[in-house]
């Protein structure tokens, strides 16, 4: 049986993909030239002052909304102070006591369970910019500041400390990640730091109530460093509480080379940030009205997406999973199933050749040239017989590369099948002849040697007969004999 | 009378009427500046060139017969704490001794568009701490009245200059009574408008929730030409309040007949000094004697408004002051080894003396196990504090006391004990902490010749009531226009 029982909470900050800063009209764009993104306000220069972004506001309001949390009527942003270099006026402008969403929740499938992870909050607050270390110039006594970044929105969701391994705190960890992307509030790109989770753990003897203490996690680029990360940490607490030790509260980077968590330089104090009410602007009043306007422009969140695939289209757990992925390919499977095509079949094609060829030139579906209406022609191209379902592959390559209409590649090509049944007995006729040993093979009770023989005939048709018909009349030009 | 002693209106006049040119009024002005500043100091920066540059763009327009701006091509000058574009703005600080501000402030903005012409920066407190100009770590400024003793502060160098007729107006920053009080000590017309009138973008933060642009003038009616130049919503400042600007010269109205004059008992205690008592009794008889009605009040929570004070301000400051680490303009300590050693040299030899205290009281009064204690409570009793107004103003339409306990004093009389510096405030935080209005007014002097000033308060958002106030005073008495008698060789 297990010693101890694993609890985890995270906190999640996730950069707003708002067009402007959150209090100055700066544009931010990743992999800009450092410091292109700045201006006197975002610098921090003396005399400026922040205006809150209303936009951001409504995003922060989106993503409460969208993870079921109550909307605080009377906000307000706090200061909290701490010298940093990446810092510009040595305070962060954040929330403190009255965050704009509050007690609100995230369901996610985890191990075949229905899993619900409560939130304590989320909240608005200013990014930093970025330390560029000296191997930039060769002088490890130089850095360099690039606060491009600094003043880019950033929501804090807080999770209660109720997950109880590492699995399912990355489950949790995509859940949030699909929503945010699925309400089009960030791009949770986690390689360029859009989206950083950062777990803090601890171990309790099973079946304890009380909390142990915990260790805060910090400089992971990918859930799999991420889950690496959780699970040495696990073990590392483990090891320490068998020997009778005890956990030291820190905060923690790991290492993705070694594998292994270390202390962050220098010791920990006690933080104290000296929080206090942001002087420089007024508090924030959301009244119930802005939040009508808001909830309509909420999409359907991918849970109850992928629900209503397997209620509605008969799509099985897994593959509503594949296609819930991201918005963009759920729209495009929900759009290809509305213009007319047999649900089963279109999942089957998004998840086989589309998918191949996306993977095949690195690309998003949205960016891709092929659109539901063209996957759905296609099917029904092969629903009436008019390709067969190995022409129809080729047609998918050709519309993916040029965005044709399948049903203009198909008359262009002349791709049609060959319906004609005397048409396909005379080629027929022409490859027995040719190649009389296998269709000897057959008749002396080799059932298989036919299949060599349709694919002659399909060769000497460059694939547009009708393999059905095709197969029949060999069939019975072969007995006949 | 030479052109460096008129006030704005009657220059607008003159200049209008082609009897003189702005080029030729900006020379003046600056040959009386030549004359005094050795002895005033009242100046950290002078900007000649601009200056001439931008009276020949004035000459310009009054020369096409152009509809002026009342304040185009009236010499001005500006408290070194309100951000100018291409000119040098320190705080009075070794730190910010090498910044040049990229942007102007939104007042600047809204002079430049009126057609000012802009003389200089003028001397102050370092980051607007301290009652004397003392602080500053360039110079000290003289009160042209009596050179020995200080001219207030903290914008002890904008009233110097508008009282020696070294500018003809100028700006200034009010946090708990930094244009009021060098008003009254330089025998000057100061007002801080209500907070959130004026714009603070551009105004160098000393504690946000107290500071106010306001001017300083040598007549109500020059103060209210100032007023309709930068009061006014900036989408820039979410603080500044979006209320209707009234064209302030239509309270120049000499009538104060029917007006309710509170006099609170608390402003006439302890430690303020007997001839100024006199002298602002003697000024509300005045008013009283033009019709007005005067009744005592009480203002309960007054004594604890410096207390409040120095917490809620050092607080804001100890976060405001935070940027100055030398990483991305400013000071920086020479080849620091590390980043701590950079922080730490670096505001160390930057910072002076007062605004290190400042910063250490409002880390301690944030800090967790002392916020409650003194950040919270404080925040309490300015509530009160402001209550205490809300009340008095359902009863009275405007309140009169002294702006200062105390004319000016000594040069290095106060430096040593900071307390006894931090009382000179006494009767100009509370409104501070209330967000009101109020204008000092030179109503008489003490007599070894100093300037006393009388204080007048209102309801957020009334100062049309205090100028008409204000200018009725004014047009009945003759303290404005007593000049000090410097003694210098033009």
């Amino acid at each position: 049986m297990q010693k101890y029982e694993t609890v985890i909470g995270l906190e999640i900050h996730a950069e707003l993909c708002t067009e402007s800063k959150l209090f100055c009209h700066c544009a931010y764009t990743f992999g800009a030239a450092a410091n292109d993104c700045t201006c006197p306000i975002c610098l921090g220069m003396p005399g400026t002052l922040p205006v809150i972004n209303k936009n951001a506001v409504a995003f922060a309001v989106r993503a409460g909304l969208a993870m079921d949390c109550d909307i605080t009527s009377y906000s307000k942003f706090d200061r909290k102070n701490y010298f940093y270099p990446d810092l510009p006026k040595n305070y962060q402008i954040s929330q403190y006591d009255l965050p704009l969403c509050q007690n609100g929740q995230v369901t996610f499938d985890f191990n075949g369970e229905r899993r619900t992870v409560a939130l304590r909050r989320i909240h608005l607050e200013e990014d930093t910019g970025k330390s560029v270390h000296a191997e930039v110039t060769g002088d490890a006594t130089r850095s360099f500041m690039d606060f491009n970044r600094a003043g880019v929105p950033l929501l804090e969701i807080v999770s209660e400390p109720e997950i109880h391994s590492p699995e399912e705190a990355i489950a949790y960890c995509r859940a949030v990640k699909e929503i945010l992307e699925y309400i089009g509030v960030s791009d949770c790109n986690m390689e360029e730091g859009s989206l950083r989770c950062e777990p803090n753990l601890s171990l309790r003897p099973m079946g304890s109530q009380q909390l142990g203490t915990r260790t805060e996690i910090k400089n992971k680029n990918s859930f799999q460093e991420l889950l690496d990360a959780m699970q040495y940490e696990v073990q590392r607490q483990a090891r320490i509480l068998d020997e009778g030790g005890e956990v030291i509260q820190e905060t923690l980077l790991f290492d993705a080379s070694t594998g292994k968590t270390a202390a962050m330089r220098g010791k920990e104090e006690a933080d104290d940030y000296r929080y206090f009410p942001e002087p420089d602007l007024v508090h924030v009043q959301i009244n119930a009205d802005w939040l009508t306007e808001i909830q309509p422009t909420l999409p359907e969140l991918p849970a109850a997406r992928r629900e209503r695939f397997i209620a509605d289209y008969s799509i099985s757990a897994e593959n509503a999973e594949f296609l819930t992925a991201t918005r963009h390919l759920a729209d495009f499977f929900d759009e290809a199933v509305q213009c007319g095509s047999e649900p089963t079949a279109c999942a089957n094609w998004i998840m086989g050749d589309v998918s191949r060829l996306l993977n095949a030139a690195e690309m998003d579906i949205q960016d891709a040239k092929v659109t539901p209406a063209h996957l759905s022609e296609l099917i029904q191209l092969i629903n009436d017989a008019t390709i067969s379902g190995k022409i129809a592959k080729s047609v998918l390559d050709d519309a993916f590369e040029t965005g044709k209409m399948p049903k203009d590649i198909v008359k262009e090509k002349g791709l049609s099948q060959i319906t004609d049944t005397s048409e396909i007995e005379a080629i027929v006729l022409q490859v027995v002849e040719a190649h009389p040993g296998p269709a000897q093979d057959y008749r002396d009770g080799k059932k298989k040697a036919i299949g060599f023989l349709v694919g002659q005939v399909m060769r000497a048709t460059r694939g547009k007969a009708n393999p059905q018909l095709v197969n029949q009349i060999l069939t019975r030009v072969l007995s006949e004999e | 009378m030479p052109h460096y002693e008129l006030t704005a209106h009657a220059l607008h006049e003159k200049l209008k009427a082609r009897d003189i040119t702005a080029v030729e009024l900006t020379e003046s002005v600056y040959s009386r500046v030549a004359a005094v500043e050795p002895h005033v100091k009242g100046y950290l920066t002078l900007t000649r060139e601009r200056a001439l540059q931008q009276a020949s763009a004035a000459d310009a327009g009054f020369q096409k017969g152009d509809e002026m701006p009342s304040l185009a091509g009236i010499p001005i000058a500006i408290k070194d704490v309100i951000c100018t574009k291409g000119v040098r703005t320190t705080c009075a600080s070794k730190i910010l001794s090498n910044f040049v501000p990229p942007y102007d402030a939104t007042v600047m903005e809204k002079l430049h568009q009126q057609g000012i012409v802009m003389l200089g920066k003028t001397n102050m407190d370092e980051f607007a701490m301290g009652s004397s100009t003392e602080n500053s770590a360039y110079q000290v400024t003289h009160n042209p009245w009596a050179l020995e003793t200080i001219p207030g502060g903290s914008s002890g160098g904008s009233a110097a200059v508008v009282a020696a007729d070294a500018a003809v107006c100028s700006l200034g920053s009010d946090t708990g009574g930094s244009i009021r009080q060098p008003a009254a000590l330089c025998g000057v017309v100061g007002m801080k408008p209500t907070y959130g009138r004026v714009s603070r973008y551009g105004l160098i933060a000393f504690a946000s929730s107290l500071d106010q642009i306001g001017p300083f003038s040598k007549d109500v009616t020059d103060c209210a030409l100032l007023l309709n130049a930068i009061c006014g919503r900036d989408a820039m400042d979410s603080t500044s309040v979006d209320v209707p600007v009234p064209d302030f010269t239509k309270s120049l109205i000499n009538d104060v007949k029917g007006l309710k004059i509170g006099v609170p008992k608390e402003y006439f205690a302890q430690g303020l000094e007997a001839e100024v008592s006199d002298t602002v009794h003697a000024a509300i008889a005045v008013l009283e004697s033009l019709g007005a009605s005067v009744e005592e009040i009480s203002l309960p929570h007054t004594e604890y408004a410096i207390a409040t004070y120095y917490i809620i301000a050092p607080a804001e400051a100890s976060a405001n002051l935070a940027r100055y680490d030398g990483v991305r303009y400013g000071y920086r300590t020479e080849n620091p080894s590390d980043l701590l050693t950079m922080y730490k040299k670096t505001r160390s030899e930057g910072f002076g003396q007062e605004v290190k205290r400042r910063i250490m009281l409002g880390t301690f009064a944030l800090s967790a196990g002392y916020q409650d204690a003194y950040y919270k409570k404080a925040q309490k009793a300015r509530t009160l504090i402001k209550s205490d107004f809300d009340a008095a103003f359902q009863e009275v339409d405007v309140i009169a006391t002294p702006t200062s306990p105390t004319p000016a004093f000594k040069i290095g009389e106060r430096t040593a004990d900071p307390l006894q510096m931090y009382l000179s405030d006494v009767m100009t935080t509370p409104a501070s902490h209330a967000g009101l209005p109020g204008i000092s007014i030179p109503c008489g002097f003490v007599k070894r010749g100093l300037p006393v000033g009388l204080q007048l308060l209102a309801a957020p958002f009334a100062e049309e009531r205090l100028l008409r106030v204000a200018y009725t005073f004014e047009q009945n008495t003759e303290h404005h226009r007593q000049k000090p008698n410097l003694r210098v060789e033009l």
